[in-house]
């Protein structure tokens, strides 16, 4: 008998805090999977959001930093900047990265950082009980929004795969979700492309993962990835919107 | 080597430079570019980094980030770009990293205006953002302190961990006077808590979020042990015949050296003032004005603000004399108003 | 048909049942009459001859409770 599935190094192993059925923990998997796939554990340092994953430090088994609300693609410039040999990831929410890290996401794309952003993209603020995030849907129920998301008073969800692609730094933008098997094993090819064009210093990469928050869309876990097929992919469709290298 | 003639910015971003300073991080706000487009000049030559960030905020990160990587790295800035900086600064005090943080200071609130102002005293020296921090805050006085201060501010940052702060008036900025050049410096010390790669030893992790209370209060409580030690050993003033003085001034920064010479005059009619200039504004020195209070009859702030220092030396004074306040704001003071305020309280005083 | 087997800890499940879902043999199902450290009915093999060692449960699986093995 031979080993098919098991911890990748590039996790710890601690335990993780996230709610049942919540594919944070599959996403972390697959980016641990990658980087070792890669060798490339102990040149890599991440960076974790404030939002769900603030604690990724003590999952992550590389060095890692944890950074202000929205910050961390200024922070993986700073790092990048110095070093650039290394591989610098950020792993970011939907609130992290497309609402309060707005200016930070854009700018590190335009100036085509060499860096990878992970960005978990649920619909909802997770960690600060289910408020509305800038991807909440419309007609989506989030405790800011009890009526219903509506484009007259809180405007349209915004697309950030479409909005990064059509910046000329971006190397590769490409969206997937995790919630089947097949989306799952797309989502782990995307991320380690994301990797690769990184470590060719063709600009700046990002994958974009729909990912299920089954406590703030109060459904159970599998009922949350099923939401995603419905909601999710229709106003989100999945691919690649940028790849340089093809 | 001679003296060479310099501007206040340049002498501090070449200062920044000879500490051995590699990258820079900033957003353009005047009174400060000159130190952005000086480096931006210079690190391509050097290897080292310039990057215009799209804002302070991403600035300052850019800085927590570097910094990380245990390199030497700076940002300057001016009132509203401090201001939108705090944030970063807050996380840089807790994660402790060195780096140094320029305030080419402007009046204030809001936009104010380009004009020498030191009405950032109470953001600079509080920590400026939330939580329970302090930076170590230099108020160079000359153009060659700018320079010997952004060295030793690196030095300073790296001993100790700790985010410092060069604060100066835009007019030290702009001021032009001969300074001696120092010696290229190696920095010696060692960063093993930096995030590099984990290759040959443990992840490093840098953090600044503690939901326990125990670890959260052990952080505070190490952070303060750190600032009790900076209290005890770093601070600095400079004292300025104050031996026999009744009335004693303090001033910092480009406002000392105004002071000094309404002094001087004074003394040369008799009646017996002294300065003490402040040189760290955090640590403040407060056992040099104690020690002052005793003999003294009374101090004098004289400050580019409506009053903020004044408030220090009240509580390092601790009511043994009464403390008075002169300041403008947007305006430096010259020597003749200050001479004339120092005569009206030597009359009202009798000294 | 390769013979897989699953390796699960059990301590780490928070019975959410994706790897119940996904697994196309049935090989999954909880454990009604355990309760785990976290509190959870766990995961257990409740068809083990059935597993062919495909590891899509370990693929489902957000909290790496899942270790897969094949012949
Ligand atoms: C400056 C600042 N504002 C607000 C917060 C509070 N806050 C913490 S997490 C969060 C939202 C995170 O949501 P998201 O990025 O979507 O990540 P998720 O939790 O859904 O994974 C907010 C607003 C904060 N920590 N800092
Ligand atoms: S709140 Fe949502 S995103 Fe956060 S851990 Fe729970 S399921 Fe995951």
């Amino acid at each position: 008998m031979k080993t098919v599935a098991a911890r990748p190094e590039s996790l710890t192993g601690a335990q993780y805090h996230y709610c049942p059925g919540c594919t944070h923990g599959i996403i972390h998997r697959l980016v641990a999977e990658v980087i070792d796939e890669l060798g490339i554990r102990e040149k890599t340092i991440g960076i974790c959001p404030v939002g769900c994953a603030v604690l990724a430090y003590d999952y992550f088994n590389c060095d890692m930093l944890e950074a202000a609300h929205g910050r961390a693609p200024a922070i993986a410039t700073g790092i990048k900047r110095m070093l650039p040999e290394n591989v610098v990831f950020t792993y970011q929410g939907d609130g992290d990265l497309a609402s309060i890290g707005m200016a930070e996401i854009l700018h590190a794309s335009a100036r085509g950082e060499k860096i990878t952003v992970i960005f978990v993209n649920n619909a909802v603020y997770g960690m600060t009980g289910g408020q509305m995030a800038p991807t909440t849907l419309l007609g989506q129920v989030t405790t800011t929004s009890p009526y219903g998301r509506k484009a007259e008073v809180e405007g349209y969800p915004v697309r950030m795969a479409e909005i990064l692609a059509e910046n000329e730094g971006s190397a590769y933008i490409a969206r997937t979700t995790v919630n089947k098997p097949a989306n799952v094993r797309r989502t782990k090819k995307a991320i380690k492309k994301a990797f690769e064009i990184q470590q060719k210093g063709l600009g700046f990469t990002m994958v974009e993962i729909l990912s299920a928050c089954p406590t703030n869309w109060g459904l159970s876990p599998v009922q949350a990835l099923e939401w995603i097929d419905e909601n999710m992919i229709p106003y989100y469709p999945l691919g690649e919107f940028k790849n340089k290298e093809a | 080597m001679g003296k060479i003639l310099m501007k206040g910015n340049e002498a501090l971003a070449e200062g920044a430079l000879i500490a051995g300073c590699q990258g820079f991080f900033g957003y353009p706000i005047t009174p400060s570019s000159e130190i952005a487009e000086y480096m931006a000049r210079k690190f391509p030559q050097l290897g080292g980094i310039f990057l215009q960030a799209e804002s302070e905020l991403a600035a300052i990160n850019m800085v927590y980030g570097a910094a990380a990587t245990g390199a030497r790295v700076m940002t300057a800035s001016s009132g509203p770009g401090i201001s939108l900086k705090q944030e970063g600064i807050s996380f840089i005090a807790e994660a402790e990293l060195p780096c140094l943080i320029v305030n080419i200071s402007r009046g204030g609130p809001g936009l104010g205006g380009i004009q020498p102002a030191q009405s950032d005293y109470f953001q600079a020296t509080r920590g400026g953002g939330h939580g329970d921090y302090r930076l170590i805050v230099l108020a160079p006085s000359s153009v060659q302190e700018m320079m010997d201060y952004a060295i030793e501010g690196f030095d300073l940052a790296d001993r100790y961990r700790i985010p410092v702060m060069l604060m100066a008036e835009g007019t030290l900025g702009q001021m032009m006077e001969p300074i001696y050049v120092r010696e290229p410096v190696k920095p010696a010390i060692e960063k093993p808590w930096a995030t590099t790669g984990c290759a040959g030893r443990s992840p490093n992790i840098i953090n600044t979020l503690h939901l326990s209370p125990e670890v959260l209060e052990h952080r505070n409580q190490h952070l303060q042990r750190k600032y009790d030690q900076l209290q005890a050993n770093e601070s600095r003033a400079e004292t300025f015949m104050t031996d026999d003085a009744d009335l004693i001034l303090v001033a910092f920064g480009l406002m000392s050296r105004v002071v000094k010479k309404a002094v001087i005059e004074a003394r040369k009619q008799g009646i017996k003032v002294g300065l003490i200039r402040p040189i760290t504004l955090w640590p403040f020195p407060d056992a040099i004005i104690k020690e002052a209070a005793e003999k003294a009859q009374m101090f004098l702030s004289v400050e580019i603000s409506m009053g903020q220092m004044i408030e220090d030396i009240r509580l390092a004074v601790d009511g043994a004399v009464p403390v008075d306040f002169y300041g403008r704001i947007g305006i430096i003071p010259n020597p003749e108003e200050i001479y004339s305020e120092i005569i009206r309280i030597a009359e009202r005083e009798g000294f | 048909m390769a013979k897989g087997r699953v390796h699960l800890e059990i301590d780490r499940c928070k019975a959410c049942q994706l790897c119940i879902t996904f697994c196309s043999r049935n090989v999954l199902g909880l454990d009604e009459h355990t309760i785990n450290s976290l509190g959870y009915h766990p995961v257990t093999a409740v068809n083990p001859e059935e597993c062919n060692g495909c590891a899509v449960c370990a693929m489902m699986c957000p909290d790496l409770v899942i270790e897969v093995e094949r012949e």
